[in-house]
């Protein structure tokens, strides 16, 4: 009935050791040896992945695997001859590569004494608040100062004069805890293609800040938060909403709801030491419900609702000539994304609010009149994998008759933290289940957190509805994984003609760009595509669990955590998105179908082009250009 | 000096500007001789300026800001008509330029790194000019001055008045 294919899955093709050796190819080795050991290893190593196979923990403060490989920090050093000959000073491992014959010594007096003193010379300029900190426990540095021993504070002399920016309603960067490691500016220059932040000013006054000192706020900024999962030290984090929550709760006027967006549940448990993409579901229910939320829901009813509205929205705009390719409206910062940097695909965006959002107003409207609850107070809570989530409930548009959509928006380390504060045991918590009506859910829904995962659901309901059979073969393997940009084409019936639907998925904003300028230049045509801000879609967002570039060694968060969301899909006994009894009951008594008057006021938004930097005589530059 | 820079009035220098980055082999990095000519072009490189390039090369603003604040040959501030470098290298340094320095500042009425009210001079002290046997040496624009004693400053200074 239907057929697909993939066309092409570009890949970054890196030196990447996991991959050497589960292809399996024959690659050049060479003999190296390490604290006195030999072995063989890849030739394009450096003397760090060696140094990791062989059991030896180098320490790194600026290394993050494949995104900021710059030897600043000089932490990594070792000793190293080769075929007898001694290198001149220390080098850094982190960019050395291997050769034949090269005999590395990672714990001799020299290197840890040069280790130690350059960890000494980080902490001399470093505010060592640390008992208040809020990466308190997860900060690398106090790791590492605790694990070489660092006994007194060596260096004592000037410091920085700090900088705290808290404009944004998503990051604060506080510029005291900066140790100039650049793991942000990589994430943000190389990763996302943006590049807000960079190297400011010289020597003692270097700083890591955007251009002109402005505010994050004022800035491209899209707020994805990449830069604080790259941040080994609380020198940039999101702008806690924690205690407003809590006031909330406590308000007995209140009514408090909270959803929890998919790719929580696979995050959520590391903040608890559970591995990386541990699926957690049913305990994260049950510290919600302990923790005094008055109904704990999903935002994967509203996730649901989405592929509704989006999937028919995507209909008429093919059988009516709107205009293509219609783009998902999901995720926040791709939204930014695109209002600053391609106002021209305003128009390409679906006109649906994000789930967060839909559930807000879902929540206000539908629900609030169902139990008899005054909307003015009710209160919304949301927790997302996400900063920009916190700047898109804040978004003037984001409300309905005065009535904001959603009050506070949390990231999954912040519901942490408070579960941590209310002293819930939360690996002794027993599974428990999502409260009725805005709890149900299918596995279309879950899968929304990886990248695809939006494509795959709304894929498997619109071949549905135009076949009008309930299809079997409902995983479309072409959409998933972390390739760059994936492209795929389904042929479809449409009024009685068989049909090439293009869609294309993009995760992280430098590959969005990349498919924009390939439909720009008419290199590309698609009907419909997929972009999340974050690479590796939500799993991977701004607000999920820390995982320290040493563990980054080990595990890619992105692939861990999505397997979790697939995971859950398989066990789920719904898994198409218009199967779902709720919204299947919203529509009949509320809503009516699909894209009603009433859906476009709750569910709908528009969007505006916003400038970049703006200056006093803006309107004399536009001229300009 | 404190006035908008005025985006109209310098719509010749933005055009060179531009003709300067199309010019350029894009395969490798422009940024530092744009930013050369920038500055050449304007004296300093204002936020419009740099916003301008951003603009044409796609190089994020920050990078460009980073940049420009790390080379001081760059210039944030309008910089005077004239610029007097008083070498404070370790040659000059004691063949007494502290007191052509200071001589400097009082002649012009300006402190080290300012500029004159008039916007005629900016009074800088720098780094070894590299002619060590001139000492002390200063340099106003492109001219080197060498073994300036304090009492030729007011006759220097008053050329550049005219």
């Amino acid at each position: 009935m239907y057929q697909m294919w993939c066309v092409y899955g570009s890949m970054s093709v890196r030196c990447n050791h996991q991959k050497v050796e589960k292809e399996g190819a024959i690659v050049d080795r060479v003999n190296v040896t390490i604290n006195g050991a030999s072995l063989s290893v890849p030739k394009d190593y450096t003397v760090l992945l060696a140094a990791r196979d062989a059991g030896i923990d180098i320490p790194t403060l600026c290394y993050l695997k494949d995104i900021n490989e710059i030897a600043a920090c000089r932490l990594c050093v070792v000793e190293v001859d080769i075929n007898g000959r001694p290198m001149r000073n220390l080098p850094a491992s982190c960019v050395l590569k291997v050769e034949e014959g090269m005999n590395v010594r990672t714990n001799t007096l020299r290197v840890r004494e040069a280790v130690k003193t350059n960890l000494e010379l980080i902490l001399a300029n470093h505010n060592r608040e640390c008992l208040t900190c809020y990466r308190n426990g997860s900060c690398e540095l106090q790791k590492l100062c605790d694990e070489l021993n660092i006994g007194d504070i060596a260096y004592v002399g000037e410091t920085r004069r700090p900088v705290i920016d808290q404009v944004s309603y998503s990051i604060v960067r506080d510029s005291s805890k900066c140790i100039l490691c650049g793991r942000c500016v990589s994430a943000c220059r190389d990763v996302q293609g943006i590049g807000i932040l960079d190297f400011t000013k010289r020597g003692f006054e270097t700083e890591v800040a955007p251009a002109f000192d402005y505010s994050m706020a004022d800035t491209p900024c899209v707020y994805c938060g990449q830069c604080i999962q790259a941040c080994p030290v609380a020198a940039l984090r999101e702008k806690t909403n924690i205690d407003d929550v809590w006031a909330a709760i406590d308000d007995p006027d209140k009514f408090v709801v909270v959803q929890t967006a998919p790719a929580v549940r696979a995050s959520l448990g590391e903040e608890f030491g559970l591995p990386v993409g541990t699926r957690v579901t049913g305990k994260m229910v049950a510290a919600l419900k302990r923790l005094g939320f008055d109904k704990v829901f999903d935002t994967d009813f509203t996730a649901d609702l989405t592929i509704m509205e989006e999937g028919t929205e995507l209909l008429s705009r093919v059988k009516n000539g709107g205009t293509l390719p219609m783009i998902t409206s999901c995720s926040p910062g791709w939204i930014r994304y695109c209002e600053i940097f391609y106002p021209e695909f305003l128009d390409n965006l679906s006109t649906c609010k994000s789930p967060q959002q839909m559930f807000g107003a879902i929540a206000k409207s539908y629900y609030a009149e169902k139990i008899g609850v005054d909307p003015k107070n009710m209160v919304v809570v949301s927790i997302m994998p996400c900063t920009s989530k916190k700047s898109e409930a804040n978004r003037p548009e984001m409300e309905v008759d005065g009535i904001r959509d959603v009050d506070f928006s949390l990231t999954t380390r912040e519901l942490g933290n408070m579960i941590k504060q209310a002293r819930i045991d939360f690996k002794r918590l027993p599974d428990e289940n999502f409260d009725k009506v805005l709890g149900e859910y299918s596995g279309a829904a879950v899968i929304f957190g990886a990248t695809g995962g939006v494509m795959e659901a709304a894929l498997r309901t619109v071949a549905d509805v135009l076949t009008g059979e309930d299809l079997e073969v409902i995983e479309y393997d072409v959409v998933r994984g972390i390739d760059d940009v994936k492209e795929a084409s389904v042929t479809l019936p449409i009024d009685g003609v068989d049909t090439e639907i293009k869609v294309a998925i993009a995760h992280g904003t430098k590959s969005a760009a990349k498919v924009l300028e390939a439909i720009k230049s008419g290199e590309k045509t698609y009907h419909f595509i997929e972009v999340m801000a974050c690479p590796g879609g939500c799993v991977h967002g701004g607000g999920q669990s820390h995982v320290s570039a040493k563990d980054r060694l080990d595990v890619n968060p992105k692939i861990n955590r999505a397997n979790a969301l697939y995971e859950e899909d398989k066990i789920m006994p719904l898994r198409k998105s218009h199967k779902n009894p709720e919204v299947i009951k919203l529509y009949e008594t509320f809503l009516k179908e699909p894209n009603s008057h009433l859906a476009h006021k709750l569910l709908h938004t528009h969007y505006d082009a916003k400038k970049q930097y703006t200056i006093e005589n803006q309107g004399e530059f536009d001229d300009l250009l | 000096m404190q006035k908008v820079f005025d985006i109209k009035e310098n719509k010749q220098k933005f055009d060179e500007l531009l003709a300067y980055i199309e010019s350029q082999d894009k395969s490798q990095g422009v940024l530092m001789q744009t930013l050369h000519k920038a500055q050449e072009l304007f004296g300093y490189l204002p936020i419009e300026v740099q916003k301008f390039v951003s603009e044409k090369t796609k190089i994020p603003m920050a990078e460009i800001y980073g940049v420009a604040t790390f080379y001081t040959q760059f210039s944030l501030e309008p910089k005077g008509k004239h610029t007097v470098g008083v070498c404070m290298g370790t040659a000059c340094y004691v063949k007494n330029a502290q007191l052509v320095l200071d001589k400097l500042a009082k002649e012009l009425n300006v402190a080290v790194g300012a500029t004159t009210e008039d916007g005629l001079f900016t009074l800088e002290a720098t780094r070894c000019l590299g002619c060590c046997g001139l000492a002390p040496v200063i340099m106003v624009d492109d001219t080197v001055y060498g073994k300036v004693d304090p009492k030729d400053v007011p006759e220097i200074v008053a050329n550049y008045k005219k």
